[in-house]
């Protein structure tokens, strides 16, 4: 029997970009370029290197997000993933991320699965509650934070290296995890890979094909309210002295001036 | 006055920092409940108490050790339950954030993540957040159900407000649905006997340029005269230098402490995102066009292996 994995990937504006707001305070997706969140990218990486070591595996990469989201999951079967699932409507613009794991558990579940793989945070929101949420939503483990993964006749097995202690993580099938950028570098998706990519299937989904009503999602339906977006003031110019072989005295002066010796 | 529960993170008893900051910020918004799963909580209520909890609840499981986060989140609920919140706040590490976002879910309420502050509001409690590597601040709200916050480390000062810090029992049933990962063996960081990285009120920190493993004690030396954490660039890490629960920024801790100090560190925006809170930057770098330099409030250009050392045998003759 083959063994369904769903790759949840994020589409985000480009870190070294010049990110801000929109006017309605969401994320604006605009005047940056977007692309598949690298740390999504290690996701994508361990399900190749798991469908590898299986006999027989199918890799589902899923986004939500807006129509050039689509840009990220090309990226993603270019690297190697089989097939891709695509939710995109109007009603989903500002979406947080309570809605947004509404919405892909239900893309999960519609589209079978008995393994789901997410990356540790998007690159632009940075919460790194998605995988949680979804295993809470599916009713199913949550095997998180890996920084090795592997899985072996309906177990998947991992290590979590956290705050105070590494453990070694065990639970059956279905299951949902996430893997660090400790979990070893993602591979570049080669010539062929990109070629076979335009071939691959997507499938474009919307709330009524996953029977969510609007209101549930979207800028109204949500959460959380940000109410106020403001742009940090540039710190104020530092004093900056060349190290003449005095660097590390000034440096004292400095810090004693400020009263930390 | 309205509950507000506050999650808390613990060794064994002993309680953290960022639970403390909790606490203090949980008075701005009503009366701060403690929450303390698994041993030591005779340790912890007294100190709870010093800081504000009006009560302690209190539950130890062994599931809480066998199996991972989902238990935590069944006591949590017990707790939300008897005590119908105002808010429930728990501090932003890797699991908070994963106990926060389930308790969410079975709340139907919103979360937030990552506050760095937390005030009364008229429509509830208001967070701020930092956004974008830090580049944006943004003043945010639960709207729908119980407000869930997590609050980063080093958002306030505990202040000491005692209060009566009644211990009570929880009842806790770990439902069988919570118990689909185990937790198969647990190996405990080991000590450096240095303050941890995120509470720390200094933080010195290492990059591609310390050009070695056999170089990082000249940080440490550094780290160890002003009582600081020691942290690294992801370069660094990556290098195998220093290890990876040292590494600052978006894919490690987020810092902000008093003093932050890189030295050979350019200042990649993912570095960024980890750091630029940091009350006073300051940096050591041999490029004059490193970009960490537009952070801070002194730096210096030049060689780290001559600067790094001066500045620890100074701060040493200082502090005599
Ligand atoms: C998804 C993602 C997540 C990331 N997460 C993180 C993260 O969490 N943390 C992080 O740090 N990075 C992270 N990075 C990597 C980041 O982009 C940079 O590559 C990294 O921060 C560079 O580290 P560095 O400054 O030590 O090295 P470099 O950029 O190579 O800079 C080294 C600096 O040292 C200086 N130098 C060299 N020798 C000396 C000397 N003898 N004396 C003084 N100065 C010297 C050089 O002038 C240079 O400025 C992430 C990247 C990605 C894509
Ligand atoms: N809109 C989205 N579409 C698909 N996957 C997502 C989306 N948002 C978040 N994820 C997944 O959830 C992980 C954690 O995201 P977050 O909790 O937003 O930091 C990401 O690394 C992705 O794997």
């Amino acid at each position: 029997m083959s063994l369904r994995i769903v790759v949840c990937v994020k589409y985000v504006p480009d870190a070294t970009g010049d990110r801000h707001f929109a006017e309605d305070l969401t994320v604006d997706r605009d005047d940056v370029d977007g692309l598949l969140s690298e740390l999504d990218e290690y996701a994508v990486e361990q399900a190749l290197q798991i469908k590898e070591a299986a006999d027989d595996a199918e890799i589902t990469v899923l986004t939500v997000g807006p129509e050039d989201a689509s840009d990220a999951l090309r990226k993603a079967l270019s690297m190697g993933a089989d097939k891709a699932v695509h939710v995109d409507d109007d009603d989903l613009h500002g979406t947080d991320a309570l809605g947004t794991s509404l919405v892909l558990a239900k893309a999960i579940e519609h589209t079978g699965y008995d393994l789901v793989v997410c990356g540790m945070a998007s690159t632009d929101g940075t919460m790194g509650v998605l995988p949680a949420l979804l295993a809470e939503r599916l009713g199913v483990p949550q095997v998180t934070q890996l920084s090795e993964v592997s899985v072996e006749g309906g177990t998947v097995k991992g290590r979590r290296d956290g705050d105070t202690a590494t453990e070694q993580l065990e639970a059956s099938l279905p299951a949902v995890v996430s893997v660090t950028d400790q979990s070893g570098e993602a591979r570049y998706p080669s010539f062929k890979g990109i070629m076979a990519a335009k071939k691959k299937p997507v499938e474009e989904l919307d709330l009524d094909d996953l029977e969510i009503d609007a209101d549930e999602v979207g800028l109204e339906g949500a959460w959380t309210k940000v109410d106020e977006a403001a742009e940090r003031p540039a710190r104020t110019a530092g004093t900056i002295v060349k190290d003449e072989g005095e660097g590390g005295k000034q440096l004292a002066e400095f810090l004693a001036g400020q009263k930390f010796i | 006055m309205a509950e507000i529960l506050v999650y808390v993170d613990h060794v064994d008893g002993a309680v953290r920092k960022p639970t403390l900051e909790l606490l203090t910020l949980a008075r701005r918004i009503g009366e701060p409940v403690a929450v303390h799963l698994g041993a030591g909580a005779d340790t912890a209520a007294p100190v709870l108490a010093e800081h504000g909890a009006v009560k302690v609840l209190t539950a130890d499981a062994p599931e809480f050790a066998e199996y991972l986060v989902a238990p935590k989140v069944d006591a949590l609920q017990a707790a939300y339950d008897a005590v119908s919140p105002a808010a429930v706040l728990v501090p932003s590490s890797a699991e908070g954030k994963e106990i926060a976002a389930r308790l969410a879910v079975r709340i139907g309420s919103g979360i937030i993540t990552d506050a760095v502050d937390l005030e009364a509001g008229d429509e509830g409690p208001v967070a701020t957040q930092s956004v974008f590597a830090a580049s944006f601040t943004t003043k945010s709200r639960v709207s729908k159900g119980t407000p869930v916050i997590t609050v980063k480390p080093n958002s306030a000062a505990p202040e000491a407000a005692p209060a009566a810090g009644t211990v009570e029992q929880l009842a806790v049933t770990v439902a069988d649905s919570s118990k689909g990962t185990k937790i198969v063996s647990r190996t405990p960081r080991e000590s450096t006997g240095r303050p941890e990285l995120t509470e720390a009120a200094i933080v010195v920190s290492g990059g591609r340029g310390v050009n070695g493993a056999e170089n990082f004690p000249v940080i440490e030396a550094l780290a160890d005269s002003l009582g600081a954490a020691v942290g690294a660039s992801r370069a660094a890490v990556d290098a195998g230098w220093y290890p990876h629960t040292n590494q600052v920024g978006q894919t490690g801790k987020s810092v902000s402490p008093q003093l932050y100090i890189a030295a050979g560190i350019s200042g990649a925006i993912q570095h960024r995102a980890g750091m630029q809170t940091s009350k006073t930057i300051v940096a050591i770098n041999k490029d004059s066009e490193a970009p960490i330099f537009d952070l801070v409030d002194y730096g210096v250009v030049g060689d780290l292996f001559d600067v790094v050392p001066a500045l620890t045998e100074e701060v040493k003759a200082r502090k005599g």
